[in-house]
């Protein structure tokens, strides 16, 4: 008992100090108070947006930022700062539930590819390999070419094309954790391969997966913009920052205003996002570079 | 080299094979049968889907289908456009040299933009440069390329007046999407740089070359650089990479006719036997690409050949 006890305080201590780091970083502080700032907004949409984010005031149709319209309004009169906070809700969640499913599925497959080894290895890793052939965007578009284009199909679609990553990284440290004392002995105690790999792998090859997944959001949601862009996503007359950007663009001549801000917002919130993903690694885990 | 050559050929056996059998799927692993969403949203009775069945040879066993598809594709033949009935080849290969145009043009700049910046922050290591360096790199690593596209337009085209926003064809048409596409590699390149120079700046034998009195120019040109370029290499794979999914999009936003722009068109318009032959264009050549990014590392960093 008294062992674990011990093993406790250890763990304590390393929290205290990542805690200490975390607060001393300042990537991390920059980056996750903003970041803050901006789910809080979003969060907050319905009360402190003035308007409905469908809601179309004809007689203002393109018209700039003004006291009414703090960033102006769209071609149909719509309040472009009200539709930021309410698009900014289906970007986040887009990054958040398509990260959950790469994550998930790339960790699942790195770790049963790291343990198991020998043919579970080989036909894992020729899949990840068949997946990384379709190129960044292009594997979510085919996939959203198969399942139909809608918001949902955007998430598992970025999602799974995002699992390469996490297995590759999970992967990697499986191997090497597998030569390490404790998970010998865990094994030499008649553990199951499940058990070892959740109860002891898992939680050493955490750091990394925090890492690679922080990166992985803002990536998300500038790919999930992306789709929503190419009107393979969200659909109108909803907002979403993507679509925002691609129905502003016919404007742009007249109304930069229309362009402009929900692309600011992608960027402050993949800037936040980066910045803290960065400091996270550069405490977490200072080898892994990406 | 010809023994590492050839065990990253055969290791990229299985993987070809498996995104033909992926890319072949497709068309089956969408909801409904296939001969349905081949007629689309036209009136269909059940005689007229049968009959597109057979003409599909969709009764046969899927084994011998997929064999079908690929002696037909391994000749070229990619099948027809369910929109415009043209060879679905055809297209690729007059939308191609748009696309290589651009990705070629959009490498080069970040190639050149990253490695400078990367280098100039190592050297300048801790200072207000190197600071601005990175946050330069963030930025556009953070940037969206379809935001970074539209504020290109905005400036140059609208506000400035200096450059068409639109069209193909012409330096002058080439330098806003290429720009675009570059900025989000030029800022990983230049982290990347920077991080390998800052590695091999510590190694001994660059102490030992400046004890022994080699200039710094010549230290940074000689041993630094020639060491720390060569991890580059390998993301220059993956660079092209984003090459080729990027321009999806900024062929889309400044209307160039290329590979990418019609792979758009195609899944709008469920235009699926045009999606399924670009798509299996594109992987290959990036298959093949990769191999030959491979190669290149092998022949610049020896080490790798005996791994």
């Amino acid at each position: 008992m008294s062992e674990i006890a011990a093993l406790d305080q250890v763990g304590q201590r390393q929290w205290r100090r990542f805690a200490r780091r975390f607060l001393r970083s300042r990537n991390v502080m920059a980056g996750s108070l903003v970041l803050l700032a901006v789910i809080t907004l979003v969060a907050l949409a319905p009360a402190i947006s003035p308007y409905e984010p469908t809601q179309q005031f004809r007689r203002h149709r393109l018209e700039p930022p003004s006291a009414d319209f703090l960033l102006g309004t769209d071609n149909l009169g719509r309040d472009i700062l009200t539709r930021i906070l309410y698009g900014g809700q289906v970007s986040l969640q887009v990054g958040i539930v398509s990260v959950a499913i790469g994550a998930t599925l790339g960790t699942l497959l790195g770790l049963l590819a790291g343990y198991l080894g020998g043919w579970a290895d080989v036909l894992i890793m020729r899949f990840i390999d068949m997946m990384l052939a379709f190129p960044g965007i292009l594997l979510a578009l085919v996939i959203i070419a198969v399942l139909g284009r809608n918001l949902q199909n955007v998430m598992i679609a970025v999602g799974l094309s995002s699992i390469p990553v996490y297995t590759r990284v999970v992967r990697g440290s499986t191997l090497a954790l597998k030569q390490v004392d404790f998970i010998v002995a865990a094994q030499a105690l008649g553990g199951s391969s499940a058990r070892i790999m959740a109860r002891h792998i898992l939680p050493n090859v955490l750091a990394p997966i925090i890492v690679v997944a922080t990166n992985g959001v803002a990536g998300a949601i500038i790919a999930g913009a992306a789709l929503s862009f190419l009107g393979l996503g969200q659909q109108p007359p909803d907002p979403e920052w993507g679509l925002m950007l691609n129905e502003g663009r016919e404007f742009i001549r007249v109304a930069a205003w229309v362009t402009t801000y929900p692309g600011l917002a992608i960027m402050i919130t993949v800037l936040s996002i980066n910045l803290l993903g960065d400091g996270l690694r550069d405490i977490l885990d200072p080898r892994l570079k990406l | 080299m010809s023994k590492y050559l050839a065990s990253r050929l055969l290791q990229t056996i299985p993987t070809v094979f498996l995104v033909t059998v992926a890319v072949f799927l497709m068309l089956h692993l969408t909801p409904g049968d296939p001969a349905e969403v081949f007629l689309g949203d036209k009136r269909s009775t059940p005689e007229l889907l049968e009959k597109v069945r057979e003409d599909m040879g969709l009764n046969r066993p899927l084994h011998i289908q997929y064999l079908s598809y690929m002696s037909a594709a391994l000749r070229g033949d990619l099948g027809r456009s369910l929109q415009t009935n043209v060879p679905v080849m055809d297209q690729i290969l007059t939308r191609l040299p748009w696309t290589i145009e651009l990705a070629a043009a959009a490498l080069l700049l970040a190639a050149c933009v990253g490695v400078t910046v990367g280098i100039i922050a190592a050297l300048r290591h801790n200072t207000v440069i190197d600071t601005l360096a990175m946050a330069f790199a963030l930025v556009g690593i953070s940037m969206p390329v379809y935001w970074s596209s539209l504020l290109l337009i905005l400036l140059f085209a609208v506000r400035l007046r200096l450059l068409p926003a639109i069209g193909q064809g012409g330096l002058e048409r080439l330098i806003l999407p290429a720009t675009a596409l570059a900025l989000v590699s030029a800022g990983s390149l230049a982290r990347m740089v920077r991080s390998s120079m800052l590695e091999v700046l510590n190694q001994d034998f660059v102490l030992t070359a400046r004890a022994k009195g080699v200039t710094e120019r010549l230290v940074v040109v000689r041993h630094v650089l020639r060491n720390a370029l060569i991890p580059v290499v390998t993301i220059l794979g993956l660079m092209l990479g984003n090459m080729l999914s990027g321009a999806v999009i900024t062929e889309t936003i400044f209307a160039r006719l290329g590979i990418g722009q019609k792979y758009v068109e195609a899944v709008l318009q469920k235009d699926f036997t045009m999606v399924q032959g670009t798509t299996l264009f594109i992987a290959l050549m990036y298959v093949f690409v990769n191999i030959v990014v491979d190669m290149i590392y092998a022949f610049v960093d020896p080490r790798i050949r005996y791994v």
